[in-house]
């Protein structure tokens, strides 16, 4: 059983005592602290968003670093830093990390913290499977990253690892084990987080939190989490056949016995392509909150917003085949797709047309955040464009495999993605942590990332026309590939200092924070509820859950239309927002059984691939762990129904029958 | 704002939920939706190899019908006992409902031993899971419904046990259910497979 928000608030305050002196198996039921064991056990989801945005932040730098291992080695003709093999490992690897441990854990993080606060919930519906998903996420993403040390180097295959490059005949070392485990492992967590999600987006919104007045950003995260769990059984069923193919010689992916490649190439694609959403939607719901509220407008077309992130969500389902306009796919598949990929160009397009016409006639005030949400608009729009040439099926016959679709991809990616993710950070920042980032040095960061980011991406569209392929480790002298090349490396260069100028920016801000003004409840005049509550946030999230009563509910609760239909402030911040102060709010405990189940996981993985006793042995601590979880009572919400009063001994008796769900 | 002060406000529908459907039951809906593409993947792939035999033993070839749907029916039974141990626990009638989970965990467990029998018969007329593209697909994809069908099994003897120690009353027979949505989920799953796999010929 979970926590609702509608949970009774029956724990007095400093009450805590009895949820710690239920020894059960090895852990003493820990205490939500400070410290950092308490990390290690929390299970308040904004702690676990966080955790997210921190890991993901340093797989960005993982991610980064081999990515300018790689322009290094392009910056001029014959390069010579890496070898050819290990060139394989590193853009393999370098488009591993920022897909699975960068991009998507940093969006999770985002939904982690916002959607329970978006929708006037005070935590996701499942809060130990939500800290079970960050942990499995995490021994996943290092076990995945050992193979450089363990499995003789990391996957060589390319992110998409298509067979038959992937069998054991054309990439020996354990790199591919690793990455078929890997995913896997990441698939779970995953998979538990968006279940997890969309019950909490459809069972927990506050009352009068109607689907159509749920804010876009919680409405993307919501379609991103469908997409998650629909998309993602296809590639562990790609990746199971691939895991048997290699360790247990099953004939899934070996032509000679009469095997067909195209399957991976299918079932890698039918998740490849909503993978694509799930990186961009994230992005699109920040951007949908940024530039409503620093244009002083409601996001223009709400209805159309929501429907197209929908309408987006299931054509993603139908365009993959673009992917493999050159792998034989007969014409009547390549008119097919071709015509879906022009289709769902269309809800892209609204929704760009909808934040144009939002910051239209708007008094706009362009702060960092908002200068990450333009550009973000506006280089996705770029990335867009180009794929809609992709659709052009000669066209793309003629781009495949270079460095036109890397540039493609970077844009939307890239450009989409990752700018927009920043703006959320500089929009967020001060909720989170309860001060600002430096505006200055975010305006550094911003230009320089920009500047970089097309001087590196940009040229890569000449290049890519001109016929240079992508993975290939070195190019001769002499096709007219060298400026360009050395562009991008420059400009590579350039993201890189501004990723320093960011880590500076979070620390400085930290350092200068005591001597700032605090942010309070509502530092941009926002729209949506997480600006009506104390910047931190604090555990128990509301004081009393909100009554929604239309769209953008905060909004209208300081503004209101004069009978000239002028918009006047009808209550200061300080009136309307929450104050944090309320006490004994009934919340989740802590629980370590979360990180004990996702030690086992790996421990199976690297038992599948080295010992199959490691592999029992991970399994066995996996199993015992989930029954000593189910095990674990819950601070049980069944308890709680007969106790209206606070009357602890009472209650301490009904926990002590042992209400175990 | 005292603690009070939100009981009052929040007491009295202290389960109620957006949808009316709890937590759990909507999460495992929604799991199971999952599911539905990771046996998609499945059967599609075994659909495609069905008839890549590599010039050897063809799973189609040694189909026992007769046995395999003999084994079905016992499967899809396995449903019906779970629908009357749902029914009996939810009347509180927890000794009713102890005898149906065991009976469904048994069914269910004459399943996967009839599934152990025909996996073994099969590898002894030459079809073994390495021998071909159809015969790894047929047994991953098979193999992995049994897989669920024994985790299935191991849900419903936690329950026995749950109800054994008097902890599975009728005020929890909402984990009854939701362990049976899980089960149905299989068991028609089952007669997807068995429908497409065994019946439907392979040329």
């Amino acid at each position: 059983m979970a926590i609702t928000e509608h949970t009774p608030l029956e724990i007095g305050p400093g009450d805590t005592a009895r949820y710690a002196q239920r020894p059960l198996g090895v852990f003493t039921r820990p205490q939500e602290g400070r410290g950092w064991r308490d990390w290690l056990s929390t299970v308040d989801h904004k702690r676990i968003g966080i955790l997210y945005g921190a890991s993901a932040m340093f797989f960005f730098l993982v991610g980064g670093v081999e990515a300018l291992l790689i322009r290094l080695q392009l910056a001029a003709p014959e390069g010579s830093v890496l070898s050819a093999d290990v060139y394989n490992q590193v853009y393999t690897m370098h488009g591993v990390t920022m897909v699975f441990l960068f991009i998507m854990p940093l969006a999770a993080a985002f939904a982690n913290y916002f959607i329970p606060l978006q929708i006037g919930a005070r935590d996701v519906a499942f809060p130990r499977l939500n800290a079970l998903s960050f942990w499995i996420w995490l021994s996943g993403a290092i076990f995945l990253n050992t193979s450089w040390i363990v499995g003789g180097g990391g996957a060589d295959c390319g992110w998409f690892c298509y067979s038959t490059n992937s069998g054991v005949a054309f990439s020996p070392s354990h790199g591919v084990d690793f990455y078929a485990i890997g995913l896997q492992i990441l698939g779970i967590a995953s998979l538990v987080s968006s279940v997890n999600l969309i019950v909490t987006c459809l069972n927990m919104r506050a009352p009068g939190m109607t689907l159509m007045r749920m804010p876009v950003m919680t409405w993307m995260l919501l379609i991103t989490q469908f997409l998650l769990l629909f998309a993602l059984p296809v590639i562990t069923v790609a990746l199971f056949l691939l895991m048997f193919d290699r360790l247990f010689d099953a004939q899934f992916f070996n032509p000679d016995a009469g095997a067909d490649p195209l399957l991976w190439q299918h079932l890698f694609w039918i998740f490849g392509h909503p993978e694509v959403y799930i990186i961009i939607l994230p992005a699109f719901g920040v951007v949908s909150e940024v530039i409503p509220t620093f244009s002083r407008k409601p996001l223009f077309g709400y209805e159309f917003m929501v429907f197209s992130g929908i309408a987006i969500g299931f054509m993603g389902w139908g365009v993959w085949a673009h992917h493999m306009f050159v792998s034989g796919i007969g014409p009547i598949s390549v008119a097919a797709f071709s015509l879906s990929t022009m289709f769902i160009a269309v809800p892209t397009g609204v929704k760009v047309l909808n934040w144009l016409a939002t910051m239209w006639g708007g008094k706009l005030k362009f702060t960092v955040a908002m200068k990450f949400a333009v550009a973000t608009v506006a280089m996705f729009t770029i990335g867009g464009l180009s794929g809609v040439t992709h659709s052009v099926a000669p066209a793309d016959t003629q781009q495949t495999d270079t460095y036109y679709i890397v540039a493609h991809f970077h844009y939307v990616i890239f450009g989409g993605g990752v700018l927009g993710l920043f703006a959320g950070m500089y929009f967020w920042w001060p909720k989170i942590w309860g001060h600002f980032l430096n505006e200055r040095l975010g305006n550094w960061h911003f230009w320089v990332m920009l500047v970089g980011f097309n001087l590196t991406f940009g040229p890569m569209h000449i290049l890519g026309l001109q016929g240079m392929s992508r993975r290939i480790d070195t190019y001769a002298r002499g096709y007219g590939f060298e400026f360009w090349n050395m562009a991008a490396t420059v400009g590579s260069l350039l993201i890189a200092v501004a990723v320093l100028i960011f880590i500076w920016n979070v620390v400085k801000s930290k350092r200068d924070a005591p001597h700032l003004p605090p942010p309070g409840p509502d530092p941009w005049d926002g729209r949506t509820l997480e600006w009506s509550i104390p910047s931190p946030v604090p555990t128990h999230n509301f004081d009393t859950v909100p009554q929604v009563h239309s769209r953008d509910d905060w909004w209208h609760t300081k503004y209101a239309e004069d009978d000239d239909g002028r918009v006047v402030r009808v209550a200061t911040v300080e009136e309307a927002a929450q104050t944090g102060e309320a006490t004994g709010v009934h919340l989740p405990s802590p629980s370590f059984w979360p990180l004990a189940v996702a030690v086992g996981l790996p421990l199976i993985g690297y038992g599948l691939i080295f010992n199959l006793w490691l592999a029992l042995i991970g399994a066995l601590l996996t199993i015992a762990s989930l029954y000593s979880w189910a095990l674990e009572p819950v601070d049980d919400p069944d308890a709680a129904h007969d106790h209206h009063e606070e009357d602890h001994q009472e209650a301490q008796e009904a926990d002590n029958d042992g209400d175990e769900q | 704002m005292s603690a009070e002060a939100v009981v009052a406000d929040h007491g009295h529908d202290e389960h109620a939920t957006t949808t009316g459907l709890s937590h759990t039951k909507l999460a495992m809906w929604v799991f199971l939706g999952s599911e539905c593409l990771l046996f998609g993947g499945l059967i599609s792939t075994y659909l495609l190899y069905k008839t890549r035999g590599n010039n050897r033993t063809l799973p189609t070839d040694v189909f026992d019908i007769p046995f395999t749907s003999v084994s079905s029916f016992v499967l899809l039974m396995s449903s019906l006992t779970m629908v009357l141990a749902l029914s009996a626990v939810s009347r509180g009638e927890e000794e009713a409902g102890r005898t149906w989970l065991l009976a469904t965990a048994l069914l269910g467990g004459v399943f996967i031993g009839g599934q152990v029998y025909e996996f073994t018969s099969f590898v002894r007329e030459g079809v073994a899971f390495t021998t071909n593209p159809a015969s790894s697909a047929f047994f991953t994809l098979t193999g992995f419904h049994g897989v669920h069908v024994s985790l299935g099994i191991v849900m419903l003897m936690s329950l026995f046990v749950a109800s054994v120690k008097g902890k599975l009353t009728q005020r929890n027979s909402e984990t009854v259910e939701i362990v049976g949505l899980y089960w149905h989920f299989v068991d028609i799953v089952w007669i997807f497979i068995f429908t497409v796999i065994y019946l439907i010929p392979a040329d």
